[in-house]
């Protein structure tokens, strides 16, 4: 239309270079590097010059390394499933029954854009042991003895995750919802389905796409995620992030670290993949 | 009646969202080493204490010096990049697209201890600037996401309308280009500037001697009698973010007509 | 040499030819239109007219200025969009005077000639006007002052009224048509509506598939299309298919099926036409004529518009109903049809 079609390409690559150049600078040569590190090995203070598959096979030999790559997966999955599912019908409310939609939104996702690292923390301190929880609890007689369940452990990791990916769920789907074309329901209606049947067959279907998005947008990065099994995990809820952080500071064996990077990030990308394809599969036999 | 339940579910929803931050800003009032009930009285000792504490306020000014910095850089990269593939039929720019936001979908601790690896191949220091590079990898989408919005619910005809009234390149940027785009800018230098002024993890892995504020809360995190001045800091930096970010929606939808919102 | 000289013109967008070979002469002071449907490459004409465009191969002249090298903002034209490309920022006033700037009129002196073209474009008093407060007929004036005001030698038109609604597009048309012959600037407009065109244009040019079919002033394109492409698209028509006979001096006969051997005048032949060619027989519905006897049909559709009546005729072996317009019907669905031979024209049956 009112593009540039021809002339003057060579503008729009120049524009377009510096962006690139630095994103591979800051992403693509590192990465690359760490494919590197995994494979060689800690020699003192040094990496060896030989290449090596050791890393990658203490990786997915150790038993207790596989056990904290499911005990990651699982948690992120019960994030995932919960946020999802409080998500839902929020996005729902937005998208078809409020009436300043915008207000709501700028709302919604406001927390998101606090410190991390703060919210997480403010978890920490409400469901510590003497924490706002157990004490108020405690105050109205309702308990004698603190609760121990709520801090350090995957309850308390789930929790907090949940709450602090909740924004990320609500917008695919509202997007998803927002997007319905709103004569197809009514027509649903003429052709003599109730609510709950045009909710099910029509609005639930096609806002798919939008719930497995907001699946996978949750799913991939809590996999990874740092600071919350930090705070609030203990001994019982950290994570592979964790893990890996350890092999860079205490322990010091970064191709291990590097190793155990890859490898967590190939199976989270798989599992992604293979989420997104059985529900497409899935979407398409519904039909 | 479902809409009654569902409205309900909304509002319980936005407390369950907004609550648990709460906990940070009462309990910054409370006169007690403990994060507990009862409360023991209203105190804004904890704030004052803040004023003096050097540490803190060092760490403050890194991270407002790496905030200003990568918004900035961040804001330049995006616009280039918002323009030239919204302007321009470039083959490729689909994935150039995706690769830019690649970030996003890499765990944060990832993308930090790679940057430490290509510190440590080049031999270069850790530092303030290398935070930068790590920031301005998770920024740079959220600039480009907000700067290609704006662009592409730019009616192109307008600069046309200016070639064709008789004004150059140059001309049309500064007189029709720039103030519609404006709005974009200020939300993209406000959204960025906060991301980064809230960043830990890359921050943690990558800027070694000279700590960032979230740094340096996450160093005070083990010493339970810092917890109140760091509920404290905690509280004003979230009433900052929040006034900021208002801000960046209000501005980012300034003469919109379907709004905008998220990243 | 013309005003506006356009000379084998082509462009092609990714191997495909949008334009090609096109060449046009228009004088000046001449309401000119560009018509086709989607695609036929008008849109494309005239944005190398103004300059967003290159042209692959050939050269625009305008007032005897090769323009192939010049970029818009040099060029002598100025256009209004589609979409009017109103700056939201600005209000109508800064708007109009927008070209305006590189002039560095006095403040008097630009504001006399804002409000001068104001009242030109029936805007009076809106010049304080924000651009979101303008309805569509307002924000199509704008356009059209803030082009005119800079007194361009041609006014380019992309398909202005296309989103106005149809009380208000026909009344724009009047205007536009009034405004043209009262400023006297050659205007060059692009648009599908074959009404549209015929209604304000000196002449138009008919294009298909980035060809021009036709140049003619639009009586001509409606009695005499050159081909049936151009037939098909000016109003509607009826089509017989028949066989040139014979070639004379004054009339040339066809053989013409189920309407027979028939003598026709010379006038209505297309020339390059040869005995033992196949040919069409074109006819107006409003030309075709009830009668006592001729060919007979039924009528199988009736349509009221008002000021006339529209009916289709099923003629045995025909496929197509014949389309007669206009003149009262006598009763019972049994009717005879008589064609003019005047009113039918020969086409060469090729598309063009």
């Amino acid at each position: 239309m009112a593009v540039d079609r021809g002339r003057n390409l060579g503008k729009g690559y120049g524009l377009l270079a510096p962006t690139l150049v630095v994103m591979a600078m800051g992403l693509a040569a590192p990465l690359l590097l760490m494919l590197v590190t995994s494979l060689k090995s800690q020699n003192g203070i040094s990496l060896t010059q030989d290449w090596t598959l050791a890393q990658y096979g203490a990786v997915l030999g150790r038993a207790s390394y596989r056990s904290l790559f499911l005990r990651s997966v699982l948690i992120s999955g019960a994030v995932t499933i919960l946020t999802v599912a409080l998500a839902y019908p929020i996005a729902y409310f937005v998208a078809f029954h409020a009436r300043h939609k915008f207000v709501w939104l700028v709302a919604l996702t406001i927390p998101f854009w606090t410190s991390y690292l703060l919210r997480v923390f403010a978890w920490k301190i409400i469901l510590g042991f003497n924490g706002v929880i157990n004490s108020a609890l405690e105050r109205l007689h309702l308990i004698n003895q603190p609760l121990e369940f709520l801090l350090y452990n995957p309850f308390a990791v789930v929790v907090t995750l949940a709450h602090a990916w909740a924004a990320f769920a609500i917008l695919p789907i509202y997007v998803s919802l927002e997007k319905i074309d709103r004569s197809l329901l009514e027509a649903a209606g003429d052709l003599g389905d109730s609510r709950l049947r045009r909710f099910l067959r029509v609005t639930l279907p096609l806002s798919m796409p939008g719930v497995i998005g907001a699946a996978i947008l949750i799913f991939v990065p809590t996999t990874g995620d740092y600071v919350t099994p930090q705070l609030v995990g203990g001994a019982k809820g950290i994570m592979i992030a964790n893990l890996i952080e350890t092999q860079f500071n205490a322990v010091g064996n970064w191709p291990l670290g590097a190793a155990l990077s890859l490898v967590s990030m190939a199976m989270v990308g798989a599992i992604a993949l293979l989420f997104v394809a059985s529900a497409r599969a899935a979407t398409k036999a519904a039909r | 009646m479902k809409n009654r339940a569902l409205t309900l579910y909304a509002f319980a929803y936005l407390a369950f969202l907004y609550v648990p931050v709460l906990v940070l800003p009462v309990f910054s009032f409370n006169n007690s080493e403990f994060i507990a009930f009862p409360l023991s009285g209203f105190t804004t000792r904890w704030y004052a204490n803040l004023a003096g504490d050097s540490a803190m306020l060092h760490a403050l000014g890194n991270s407002l010096k790496v905030g200003l910095v990568t918004s900035l850089l961040a804001t330049m990269l995006g616009l280039s990049a918002a323009k030239a593939v919204t302007h321009y039929r470039l083959k490729g720019a689909g994935a150039a697209l995706g690769f830019i936001s690649l970030p996003l979908f890499v765990p944060d601790i990832v993308l930090g201890i790679s940057l430490l690896l290509l510190l440590g191949a080049g031999g270069l220091p850790l530092s303030l600037a290398a935070v930068v590079l790590g920031h301005l990898l998770v920024c740079v989408p959220f600039a480009l996401t907000v700067l290609v919005a704006r662009f592409e619910g730019f009616d192109r005809n307008l600069e046309e309308a200016s070639a064709d009234l008789g004004e150059n390149d140059w001309m049309t940027f500064r007189r029709v280009t720039f103030p519609l785009m404006l709005p974009g800018i200020v939300a993209s230098l406000l959204l960025t500037f906060i991301t980064s002024f809230d960043e830990f993890l890359i921050a943690y892995f990558l800027s070694g001697t000279e700590a960032t504020l979230p740094v340096y809360i996450w160093g005070q995190l083990r010493f339970p009698a810092r917890l109140p001045m760091v509920l404290a800091l905690g509280a004003l930096i979230l009433t900052v973010s929040v006034a900021l970010v208002m801000v960046a929606e209000y501005v980012r939808n300034l003469g919109v007509k379907k709004p905008m919102v998220g990243a | 040499m013309s005003f506006l000289a356009i000379s084998q013109v082509s462009k092609a967008f990714g191997g495909s030819p949008v334009v090609d070979q096109v060449s046009l002469e228009v004088p000046r002071g001449e309401f000119f239109s560009l018509l086709g449907p989607s695609g036929c490459g008008k849109t494309t004409l005239l944005r190398m007219i103004a300059g967003f465009e290159t042209p692959d191969s050939g050269t625009i002249a305008i007032d005897g200025e090769v323009m192939n090298r010049v970029p818009p903002h040099l060029r002598p034209t100025n256009m209004v969009f589609q979409s009017y490309a109103i700056f939201p920022h600005l209000n109508v006033f800064d708007n109009i005077a927008y070209g305006l700037r590189k002039l560095k009129l006095p403040k008097p002196a630009l504001r006399a000639r804002i409000e001068a073209m104001l009242a030109t474009v029936r805007l009076e008093g809106l010049g304080n006007r924000a651009a979101d407060q303008l309805s569509g007929g307002q924000r199509q004036r704008v356009a059209l002052a803030r082009a005119l005001v800079r007194e361009p030698k041609i006014l380019l038109l992309d398909e202005p009224l296309g989103a106005l609604d149809k009380r208000l597009r026909e009344a724009m048309q009047i205007e536009l048509r009034a405004l043209q012959r009262k400023v006297g600037i050659t205007f060059l407009l692009v648009t599908h509506d074959q009404e549209e065109a015929l209604s304000l244009s000196d002449r138009v040019a008919v294009m298909e598939s980035g060809k021009i079919l036709q140049v003619a002033a639009p009586r001509e394109l409606y009695e005499r299309p050159a081909n049936r492409a151009v037939a098909d698209f000016i109003g509607e028509i009826n089509f017989f298919h028949a066989t040139m006979r014979e070639i004379g001096p004054d009339s040339f006969s066809v053989n013409a099926g189920l309407l027979g051997v028939i003598q026709l005048p010379i006038a209505n032949l297309v020339p390059g036409i040869k005995p033992g060619d196949h040919i069409l027989l074109a006819i107006r519905p409003e030309h075709v004529l009830f009668a006592p006897e001729g060919l007979a049909g039924e009528i199988a559709a009736a349509t009221f518009l008002g000021e006339r009546s529209h009916f289709h005729v099923r003629i045995p072996g025909r496929s197509d109903p014949v389309a007669i317009s206009g003149t009262v019907p006598p009763p019972g669905d049994a009717v005879h049809l008589q064609f003019p031979p005047e009113r039918l024209i020969a086409l060469p049956s090729r598309p063009n």
